[in-house]
């Protein structure tokens, strides 16, 4: 996307309802996967569904806190910043998003680079 | 909210552990100032004597350096002794008139060497050995004089010879007592240690006790040495480590209670309730410690209350010991000297040099000395921590848990004979040596932060006994948790026992309730624990409390097993391993309709389906019209059997219709951890029953029934339990014995875990003896299991999230 049409566009992507509470749901958006978990909080965030560690599939863990810890060897996950947290190390790709009026909304720009 | 001010007195190992503790739960509560009266930062004492022997450095050493405190808001005070405590004003002065006021207290002031009161006691050249400035004198007097003398043959003498020797001295080791270190070994194992030191150039003077020291010619430091009887030796340094005494001065000048160390409750707390103290110089229950596992506990509930959580008890320690002389294999733990009602089985070959004595006390083992092979002595302290019962293991003690088979490791059980680069833990591929230069480097003292810093033992867990060696050679003592009490995870200091009977006494029903009402500190756990009280909710309160699918991990939230590449697979459930052409051409139908990659015969006689997308899996299961397998969760797995007397020429029992009855009253069975059981129609035992947490073999004149057996990373054989004559028996002890390991098992437990906490006599008398404990037992079991629904179909009733299964797509991002 070049600098000139840098205005932000949005997708709708599902209801904040949609979401079971710490849990995630998978969007596809091509040839990515990305979850978007939902904790306590009512805190939504989204990651590739991509662990550091061996590409486990994170929307599959269990959610506490803003962390998710990975199923496949437990790694956790931190869901703010899709970083690793001690003593591992790696991060995956986060992706913006929003919520208004329960509606949860994916910013696209960020999407196309694929 | 001002912050309470907190002052530290005593800037060592139990205190700044303390503290440690302390910012963990709470960051925020106090202010912190510290006083210490050496002028460095917090070390690792432990590791003085290998910076002795030239194996260290001191900078390698230190615990927490400067920064730490910076970086935590702490006030340090470095190379100031405190003198004088007020209570009324509540403040502390030091020596050089620096002050400060508290709200809370803590004396962590350790202990002083014991200096004997022998003539010539202040003359240069005569020393202790306890902190870096003693270290360094010693260093350099070894460079410059040749004769030094050891008074005291207990650990800490020992490693300063040793170190001292290292450094090129002629050392003598005097001893008062008949031999070497006599609390912590007995009289062979002292003796066997003592030659294995003369091989290495030291000298020992037993039963010698010291009359005078002299000066040297020139009148300028200690020249000789002399005993009583008369004999007399030159020495140019004189080490005295004939014991330690509590550092009280300071809380008896301040007028604190104190008998031998300061007196504290099992809170930490001194008799003033704003002070409390930790270490070295407190007397807990008439008893004070000189190692540091103990003090570490200590830390640990002290910071709790200070954190104002005021939950957690320290209850005193077992406490083990080990020498950290290179070369020299020596253990001790508890009670290793026997006495009235104990027994003792030993094993010694002197030839070899190795010794070992174990001592049992009703059918508990309740101490150990070892010397040579050490090998075992992190599993016999475990079982002395747990005190488990050892009465059906007494026959194979002696020769320790790894006669028993163990995998992933290259068959290492010693990390003695392992060199740096031997494999430690196979799973995540670290070495011996990188396990010793993390806990040097970074300071660690426990399993989990060697787990955590490291990953070693952090999978499958089958190299903790290496692990914990490994710890215990570089560290000299055994850093595991207190007696029979292990915190579920970090979430809460609780033991899953506590937690268990907190479920039940408060009737407790929801994940939200444990947490609020027994004190965790994270909003909703972790993955550790919120699993486990999952279970213990469900367990406890059937058809009653809220199973939380959110809590469960993913293969029991999905209903199917994981796949590495984020696939699942099913394995459509063949009651006793049974089937039909009508069931088999549905699974060939399914497997080609859902491209499935791989269709695999697995060990418990299933038809595994792997590498099925999530989405599909409602419909895979609709087609298929059979309840999928528990293939992997922690529940019942499967019933495995052979053909029995209903065709086979050796059959005495229909071992297949046995099988099928048994997995279906199971259905739906959740448990501490996996369960297979296995039937077999004779003892051929085809069915390899013996190996399965239930295996039942049938005889001419009924069944056998084992129990605890386990075919994984340790090869376990079942137990005997009893023979029982008709099916609704096997189905009722079985039943039973499976519903008392669903109650009292802790979570992760298998079978053969909780049977060797428990010990089979328990489990008899429960299940065999007690006629009407079993049938309560069994009926509570056939109570829960009552009308389970069947979650690969009844996904409402059984609570699956169907959402889960649906991908959602983005159609717009072509447009953008
Ligand atoms: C050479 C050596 C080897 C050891 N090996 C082992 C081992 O292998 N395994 C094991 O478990 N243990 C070992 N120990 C024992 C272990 O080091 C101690 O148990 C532990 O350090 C005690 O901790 P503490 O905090 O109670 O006391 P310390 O670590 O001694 O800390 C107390 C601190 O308080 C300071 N202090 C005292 N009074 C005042 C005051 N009035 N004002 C300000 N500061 C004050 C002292 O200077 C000291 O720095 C060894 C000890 C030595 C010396
Ligand atoms: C004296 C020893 C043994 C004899 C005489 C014996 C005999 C038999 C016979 C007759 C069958 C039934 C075959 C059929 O008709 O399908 C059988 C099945 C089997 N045997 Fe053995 N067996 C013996 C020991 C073992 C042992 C030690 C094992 C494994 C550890 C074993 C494993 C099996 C297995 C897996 C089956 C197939 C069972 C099934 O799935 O139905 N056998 N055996
Ligand atoms: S265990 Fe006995 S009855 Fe069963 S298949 Fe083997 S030989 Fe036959
Ligand atoms: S793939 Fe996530 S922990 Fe290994």
């Amino acid at each position: 996307m070049s600098e000139l049409t840098s205005q932000k566009k949005w997708i709708q992507v599902a209801a904040i309802e949609d979401i079971p509470i710490l849990g995630a749901r998978v969007i596809q958006a091509k040839e990515t996967r990305i979850a978007i978990f939902r904790n306590t909080e009512n805190e939504v965030f989204a990651l590739e569904d991509r662990c550091p560690h061996k590409g486990g599939p994170l929307s599959q863990g269990i959610v506490h806190g803003t962390t998710v810890t990975c199923p496949l060897h437990a790694w956790n996950i931190n869901l703010d910043k899709g970083c690793a947290l001690e003593p591992d190390e790696g991060c995956v790709k986060t992706y913006e998003l929003k919520v208004e009026a329960s509606l949860i909304w994916l910013n696209s720009d960020c999407l196309s680079e694929f | 909210m001002k912050k309470q001010k907190l002052v530290m007195i005593g800037n060592g190992m139990a205190g700044v552990r303390t503290i440690e503790e302390l910012l963990k739960l709470n960051s925020d509560l106090y202010d912190i100032s510290i006083f210490g009266s050496e002028p460095h930062p917090n070390y690792n004492r432990i590791l003085l004597s290998p910076v002795l022997a030239g194996e260290q450095t001191l900078e390698q050493i230190v615990l927490n350096d400067l920064e730490w405190y910076e970086s935590n808001g702490i006030q340090l005070h470095t190379g100031k002794k405190i003198t004088q405590i007020n209570r009324k004003e509540r403040t502390v002065t030091a020596e050089d008139g620096t002050s400060e006021t508290y709200d809370r207290l803590l004396l962590a002031t350790g202990s002083l060497p014991f200096i004997l009161p022998v003539p010539g006691n202040d003359l240069p050249g005569v020393m202790a050995y306890r902190d870096i400035k003693d270290t360094l004198e010693m260093i350099d007097v070894s460079t410059r004089y040749k004769n030094a003398v050891v008074i005291g043959g207990g650990l800490l003498g020992l490693e300063a010879a040793n170190g001292l020797a290292l450094r090129g001295m002629s050392v003598t080791v005097v001893h008062l007592a008949e031999w070497l270190m006599e609390k912590q070994l007995d009289k062979t194992a002292a003796d066997l240690l003592r030659k294995s030191l003369e091989s290495k150039g030291l000298k020992f003077l037993l039963n010698t006790a010291t009359e005078a020291l002299t000066p040297n010619a020139s009148g300028d430091r200690v020249g000789h040495i002399r005993f009583k009887g008369g004999l007399e030796i030159p020495a140019d340094l004189v080490v005295m480590a004939a014991g330690i005494k509590p550092n009280t001065a300071l809380a008896e000048s301040a007028g604190l209670h104190c008998n031998r160390g300061i007196v504290v409750n099992d809170t930490m707390q001194t008799f003033d309730p704003r002070v409390y103290a930790v270490g070295e110089c407190v007397s807990h229950r008439g008893t004070t410690y000189g190692l540091v596992a103990p003090l570490f506990e200590q830390a640990k509930v002290c910071a709790n209350h200070l954190a104002e959580y005021g939950i957690g008890l320290y209850m005193g320690s077992v406490t083990s010991t080990k020498l950290k002389v290179t070369g020299v294999d020596l253990f001790s733990a508890g009670n290793f000297m026997g006495g009235e009602g104990t027994e003792e089985i030993t094993l010694t070959d002197s030839i070899g040099g190795v010794y070992k004595k174990l001592v049992l006390k009703d059918d508990r083992l309740v101490g150990a000395c070892m010397f040579g092979d050490t090998a075992e002595s992190t599993w016999y302290f475990k079982l002395m921590r747990d005190m488990q019962n050892v009465a059906e293991m007494r026959d194979t003690l002696m020769f320790g848990e790894s006669n028993i088979g163990d995998v992933g490791h290259q068959g290492h059980n010693k990390v003695a004979g392992m060199t740096d680069e031997d494999e430690v833990c196979g799973c995540n591929g670290v070495t011996k040596g990188a396990i010793v230069k993390a806990i040097r480097d970074q300071g660690l003292f426990t399993l989990d932060e060697v787990k955590k810093c490291t990953k070693a033992s952090s999978s499958c867990g089958s190299c903790t006994g290496l692990v914990e060696q490994v710890l215990m050679n570089v560290l000299g003592t055994d850093y595991s948790a207190t007696p029979r009490k292990k915190f579920i995870c970090g979430c809460v200091d609780l033991s899953h026992d506590e937690i268990r009977q907190g479920i039940r006494k408060e009737h407790l029903i929801s994940q939200e309730a444990v947490r609020s009402q027994l004190g965790w500190r994270t909003p909703n756990g972790c993955a550790t624990c919120r699993p486990a009280i999952n279970y213990y909710l469900i367990s406890t309160w059937p058809h009653e409390a809220k199973d939380d699918p959110q809590s469960r991990f993913i293969n029991e939230r999905a209903h199917a097993n994981i796949q590495k590449d984020g696939t699942y697979s099913v394995v459509p459930r063949m009651f006793g391993g049974l089937t039909t052409p009508a069931e088999l051409r549905r699974i060939a139908d399914v497997a080609e309709k859902y491209k499935v990659p791989t269709v695999k015969v697995t060990g418990g006689q299933r038809i595994d389906l792997l590498g099925i997308k999530k989405d599909d899996l409602p419909a895979v299961w609709k087609e298929l019209d059979m309840p999928s397998g528990h293939a992997y969760g922690k529940s019942i797995r499967t019933v495995k059997t052979c053909v029995g007397d209903e065709h086979c020429r050796f059959g005495t029992q229909s071992s297949m219709r046995m099988g099928v009855e048994l997995e279906r009253m199971l259905f739906g069975m959740y448990s501490p951890h996996k369960v297979k059981l296995a039937v077999s129609g004779c003892p051929r035992n085809c069915a390899e029953a013996g190996i399965k947490d239930v295996g039942i073999i049938g005889v001419e004149s009924g069944w056998e029934l084992y129990i605890g057996g386990n075919g994984g990373i340790k090869t376990e054989v079942a137990e005997f339990l009893c023979k029982v004559k008709t099916d609704e028996e096997v189905r009722e002890y079985s039943g039973a014995f499976l519903q008392l390991y669903r109650e009292e098992a802790w979570y992760l437990d298998r079978t053969v875990h909780y049977l060797q906490r428990v010990g089979m006599d328990y489990i008899k008398q429960k299940i065999v003896d007690d006629a009407e404990s079993r049938k309560a037992l069994y009926e509570r079991l056939v109570f829960d299991l009552k009308d389970a629904p069947d979650p690969w179909k009844d996904f409402e009733r059984a609570g699956v999230d169907v959402r889960q299964f649906k991908t959602i797509p983005i159609i717009e991002v072509e447009s953008v």
